[in-house]
């Protein structure tokens, strides 16, 4: 019950703050923009002799640029409305009143995590829900496995939350925010360093791809979710710069679940243990 | 903190003192399992501190309360009463109840962001007691409260005293400590140095202020069977005793010696005194 209300309330929290309401005001302004665009290109289109092929392969790749600005934004908003919310109230003192209520300490946390992936999944569901459907009802381009995609970007947002709210758990508010931020730029590096691998078939890309996506695996889940939602033809063309050139396999997904776990089941055992 | 031990009986007000630095925050953090101790074990209510369900039973008021501010007092007090387990329906009694014991009333709509540090603590005090505990930890309770608000703070404790519970005070305010407490433990440098119980402070310690002239270095040495400190200044000689059965002897040896007595004033030594006789001078941090 403790775990539900804590979660309740940190929902509640997250949705009022500022940084949550800055985040979808430039979604919808993401939205608008990419719609815009995609109207213009299809009007373009019309007077141009660009054969319906390519203009298809054109469209798709534009809703997959818009797909990945979506999978920035939630990821981004993700750690920047979480990373405050263990360091912050420890060094507040606000979790004291929290803490010395009759639940655990890891009732707290997994509360407070719950909170946050609620909220994610209503940023990912709005975001990508609205840019698949522009793509479909202005550009008329069909995303592949949409589901598979949405659930997968999810993935990564609670991977990005779970691994905050860890170093939460450690260290001060800016600390976690540098780490956190830092791992994801790593990753994001990692795995578009093993993407150019394809042009030149280096194995020491992929080799920095791979490792980079066993520190952190949010590039890796992106890229399985790019492939799951691009156009076949256009990925296996190598025609958008999410073509399949190195697509992360199951196995690479599957550990990022259990590396989400860890990340989760350490959080919970630090912040059980440590003084408060 | 070393080799704390503390008894404290239930349905009395504890009043928990010391120097900045002698570990009173610490130890409540000890007790309600906040801080863990690098040895030894804390209990409380006969369960060890970091069991979840005698914190069911336990009420507490942190120094400098802090919430989130974008709950209105209602709110506030909704969540904690439902995080200690209160039903829905004793919560819409017991809230507007509160809010009106710590007189925030008018405010029981306004987010706490509008809230100054006094009403803060106010509505604080009001979350440790929104379960009825039968142990209530207030750390520091009226520091931001203007004198109204210390004496509504006052006859709060009293009235969790009458009803019952058991309140563990840890306050600078010697004199909120003074006519609040039933009885006070003194620390420094985390151990604890003496207690006191403050029902019968008054027939321990005396201390009588003498306007008298013709008062001889002779005269106050004399006073040394019945008094534990004196000092002469002028026509004025102050002295303590340990008791007040002493002082009909006093008043008769000074007479005795000649001296002509214009005013004998007993007086009880104050907490503050009593606090600097025990802890020292300020000698710095």
């Amino acid at each position: 019950m403790g775990t539900w209300i804590m979660a309740g309330i940190t929902f509640r929290e997250a949705a009022r703050k500022k940084i949550l309401w800055t985040a979808f005001i430039a979604g919808i302004g993401f939205l608008l923009v990419f719609g815009i665009g995609l109207h213009f290109q299809v009007e373009d289109f019309r007077s141009t002799t660009v054969p319906p092929f390519l203009r298809y392969q054109i469209l798709s790749s534009m809703l997959m640029v818009g797909l990945y600005t979506v999978d920035l934004l939630a990821v981004v908003m993700t750690t920047l409305t979480s990373v405050d919310t263990i360091s912050g109230e420890i060094i507040s003192g606000t979790i004291h009143a929290i803490a010395t209520k009759p639940l655990a300490r890891w009732q707290v946390l997994i509360g407070k995590w719950m909170g946050f992936v609620g909220m994610a999944a209503a940023y990912v569901a709005i975001m990508l829900g609205g840019t698949i459907a522009e793509g479909y009802w202005i550009g008329g381009v069909v995303t592949q496995h949409p589901v598979r995609g949405v659930l997968l970007i999810f993935l990564e947002c609670i991977v990005a939350l779970s691994v905050t709210f860890m170093f939460g758990t450690w260290f001060s508010t800016l600390t976690n925010g540098v780490i956190v931020l830092g791992l994801l730029g790593l990753a994001f590096m990692g795995g578009w360093l093993e993407q150019m691998s394809g042009f030149t078939e280096g194995s020491r890309l992929v080799m920095i791809g791979i490792v980079s996506s066993l520190i952190m695996p949010s590039e890796a889940i992106w890229r399985r979710a790019a492939f799951e939602m691009e156009s076949p033809l256009a990925g296996s063309l190598q025609f958008s710069p999410f073509a399949d050139i190195s697509v992360p396999s199951l196995a690479m997904i599957a550990y990022a679940g259990v590396y989400l776990l860890v990340a989760l089941a350490i959080a919970m055992y630090h912040f059980g243990k440590r003084d408060l | 903190m070393r080799n704390l031990s503390l008894t404290v009986r239930r349905g009395e007000i504890f009043g928990f003192l010391g120097p900045n630095g002698a570990g009173k925050s610490t130890s409540i953090k000890m007790l309600l399992g906040l801080v863990k101790p690098t040895s030894g074990k804390a209990f409380v209510l006969g369960a060890a501190s970091n069991d979840v369900d005698v914190r069911r039973r336990i009420g507490f008021l942190p120094e400098d309360f802090r919430f989130y501010e974008w709950l209105t007092a209602t709110e506030l007090l909704q969540l904690h009463g439902r995080l200690s387990g209160v039903p829905a329906r004793k919560l819409r009694d017991r809230v507007p109840a509160l809010i009106d014991l710590v007189g925030l009333t008018p405010h029981a709509e306004k987010r706490l962001q509008d809230f100054s540090k006094g009403m803060l603590q106010r509505i604080g005090l009001a979350q440790a007691l929104i379960h009825e505990p039968e142990l209530i930890f207030l750390d520091e309770p009226t520091s931001g409260l203007d004198p109204m608000g210390r004496r509504m703070v006052r006859d709060i404790i009293r009235a969790q005293r009458d009803r019952g519970a058991t309140v563990f005070l840890n306050s600078h305010l010697l004199s909120e400590i003074e006519i609040t407490c039933d009885e006070v433990v003194f620390i420094r440098e985390g151990e604890v140095v003496t207690s006191r119980d403050l029902r019968t402070l008054q027939e321990d310690e005396v201390r009588v202020v003498v306007h008298a002239r013709k008062l001889t270095p002779e005269c106050v040495e004399g006073l040394a069977p019945w008094s534990t400190s004196t000092h002469l200044d002028a026509e004025q000689l102050t002295l303590t005793t340990r008791s007040r059965d002493v002082l009909p002897d006093i008043v008769r040896h000074l007479v005795s010696t000649g001296a002509d007595i214009y005013q004998f004033t007993p007086q009880r030594l104050s907490l503050e005194e009593l606090f600097v006789s025990i802890m020292g001078e300020d000698r710095g941090l």
